[in-house]
């Protein structure tokens, strides 16, 4: 079994080659991917033409449930997106250099589970073309944008998450652009050019670049948890039982970070499997994913039973016989099947013989992100069944068309993420060949500073050859 | 005296970083730290002090941007509310802080962000007719080093780099 992160001594030629090779030749299961995510988005466009052609009834939204699926899988996008960009950040700032290999489709998870996300609100208007008016803007025809509605604050900080996580990518991947541009031809060569906006690696390009990075880390990390905190404020800041919860925003950051760590490993197995990365998505890399990811369902565990005693001990009458409604009522299969799968599956990590098993391990981050998209539905549909009013009680099951466009968004978002990784790097090679580079030195026992000892002398006798391999 | 461009590539970060530190001893006639410029695959912790910490500019962008948005952003919304007095308020004020100082916050890092990013953009002066001595082994495993200094000095220079195992040198004129 591996026992270190990464072989580090792996020739940094070597590293080019291998990430470049696997964006030019992935395994016949990439297609098949790719096929399978068409024919899930193909469902969802079925479904919207079909209510293009027969109105918007089928889609069975109608009051209590405006939003129903469509505003709880935005949220569990939304939720999915904040690990890649969130834990990045994280793990740059503290040095955990394990993050490299697979920070850069983390990164890339997040950019594209924000453009899945910002999907639902135009699909929930029902008209395609009118998607402008989701956005909050100086209106003719005298609706205001009402700066003290959490909604507004959500178009804001998603759009300000969205830009940041995309600049905070690229910015990111300019070096590797560098290197695909030096290494590519075609149309290949001209896009790296362009993107890559003639970086070619001098002292002043790394240092400013180093500055940005961090920069842009310190400021991407209290975004991320304001973001999700505000999504929370669209239903906290209501008066609805269980969502006016002072626990919510907590609540929802933990929920996120938990199914964007189970994607991240989903993402992992197959990225490894798809374009041959076995030497850099590694097995100690994945154990240390799935020890997060358990840390984090132990959290969101908690503050499950930190709301259910609040709301228990609260004496709220109608908070009170909603909680027993979706314990016992009509929700309450998918309600205890949230718990199970969010709070016992995640055992099977703390194994150390499931959780180096890969198909294992990929069923559990499967399974793992089903019980997440079940805590958002959960969160909204109980609520709006079972509200203030006694005569509006029903109990709603989504119809088909909703369905199909749920389904389709996973596809959405599959398509996205795979044509990203076949056409940028997944894996960052300049990070992967740092990452080697000071880990050789400390097992060589090489410190920093050795260099600047002034003359000849002040450098240290390991060659390059002894630090980069063979 | 005609100024000379030379690139000097490296088997790695120990034989360049000599070849520097030869430089900054006074070793190489003509040429001052001043003028060198260290090309590599990866960031080098050391390259800071071999270069003695040439400095970034960055983070003055990063705070006027945050200053910036926190400030034009609280104007923003202010100044749209303070247009939405045929709106009955409720009893509520017309500008309300609490509630302003979310939206404030988010366009203090959007701000913060995106100035950042153009001072990136600015000050590692990206966008360069791209150098005719640039090799591309720089991105994948050497190190160069580039120097501009007069013609007359060009042979010591060739001499320190051969001294400390320069694979290659290319030169053309500035």
């Amino acid at each position: 079994m591996h026992t270190k992160d990464i072989n580090e001594n792996l020739p940094w030629s070597q590293i080019n080659k291998d990430v470049m090779r696997s964006m030019m030749n992935p395994r016949k299961a990439y297609w098949v991917a790719i096929i399978v995510c068409i024919a899930m988005i193909s469902c969802a466009v079925a479904a919207e033409v079909y209510q293009y052609n027969v109105g918007m009834g089928p889609a069975n939204l109608n009051w209590p449930h405006m939003w129903d699926l469509y505003i709880a899988t935005f949220i569990f996008w939304i939720g999915m997106s904040h690990s890649g960009t969130l834990l990045s950040a994280i793990l740059h700032i503290i040095h955990a250099d394990w993050r490299k290999p697979i920070y850069r489709f983390a990164e890339a998870m997040t950019t594209f589970s924000l453009m899945t996300a910002g999907l639902f609100p135009v699909i929930h208007i029902g008209r395609l073309w009118n998607m402008y008016w989701v956005l909050p803007y100086y209106s003719d025809r005298g609706i205001w944008p009402n700066f003290r509605s959490p909604l507004v604050w959500d178009a804001f900080a998603i759009s300000t998450y969205l830009t940041s996580s995309a600049l905070f990518l690229f910015i990111g991947m300019i070096p590797d652009l560098a290197i695909c541009r030096d290494n590519t031809t075609g149309w290949r060569r001209k896009l790296y050019t362009i993107l890559s906006l003639g970086w070619r690696g001098d002292d002043r390009q790394w240092r400013n670049f180093r500055r940005t990075y961090l920069l842009m880390a310190c400021f991407l990390i209290p975004l991320a948890v304001s973001v999700h905190s505000i999504v929370s404020s669209d239903f906290a800041m209501s008066v609805m039982p269980g969502w006016h919860v002072t626990t919510f925003p907590p609540y929802f950051v933990a929920g996120a970070l938990y199914s964007g760590c189970a994607a991240i490993m989903t993402l992992f197995i197959c990225l490894r499997y798809f374009f041959r990365l076995e030497d850099y998505m590694t097995i100690p890399i994945l154990v240390k994913t799935a020890k997060l990811t358990f840390a984090i369902a132990m959290v969101w565990t908690y503050l499950n039973l930190i709301e259910f005693a609040s709301i228990w001990y609260g004496h709220n009458a109608v908070d009170k016989e909603l909680l027993i409604a979706k314990f016992t009522g009509a929700y309450s299969p998918y309600f205890w099947m949230m718990l199970f799968i969010g709070s016992v599956v995640p055992f099977t990590l703390a194994s150390e013989k499931l959780r180096t098993h890969l198909p294992t391990m990929l069923v559990v981050s499967l399974v793992l992100n089903l019980g997440m998209w079940l805590e958002r539905w959960m969160i909204v549909t109980p609520t709006l069944s079972q509200g203030y009013h006694p005569f509006a009680f029903d109990v709603m099951w989504p119809s088909m068309i909703q369905w199909a466009i749920v389904f389709g968004s996973f596809g959405w978002f599959g398509l996205l993420f795979l044509i990203f990784v076949k056409v940028f790097p997944c894996v960052s090679m300049y990070e992967v060949k740092e990452m080697c580079y000071h880990r050789k030195r400390e097992a060589m026992g090489v410190g920093h500073g050795s260099h600047a000892a002034g003359g000849a002398a002040g450098a240290v006798t390991a060659s390059k050859t002894d630090l980069e391999g063979s | 005296m005609s100024k000379r461009r030379v690139l000097g590539l490296f088997d790695g970060f120990d034989p360049a970083f000599a070849a520097i530190n030869d430089i900054k001893a006074g070793n190489v006639s003509g040429v001052k730290l001043d003028d060198v410029e260290v090309l590599s695959p990866i960031e080098h912790p050391d390259i800071d002090e071999v270069l003695e910490h040439r400095k970034s500019h960055v983070p003055k962008w990063t705070l006027f941007g945050a200053l910036f948005g926190m400030i034009g952003g609280f104007l923003f919304l202010a100044s749209a509310q303070a247009n939405f007095l045929v709106q009955p308020q409720g009893g509520k004020p017309v500008i309300a802080l609490p509630t302003n100082i979310v939206l404030t916050y988010e366009m203090l890092i959007l701000s913060a962000v995106i100035f950042t990013v153009i001072a990136f953009l600015v000050t590692a002066r990206l966008f360069r007719k791209r150098n005719p001595l640039y090799s591309e082994q720089i991105t994948v495993d050497q190190v160069g080093i580039e120097i501009t200094l007069d013609e007359s000095d060009l042979a010591g220079l060739k001499e320190s780099f051969a001294k400390h195992g320069v694979l290659e040198v290319r030169e053309g004129a500035l």
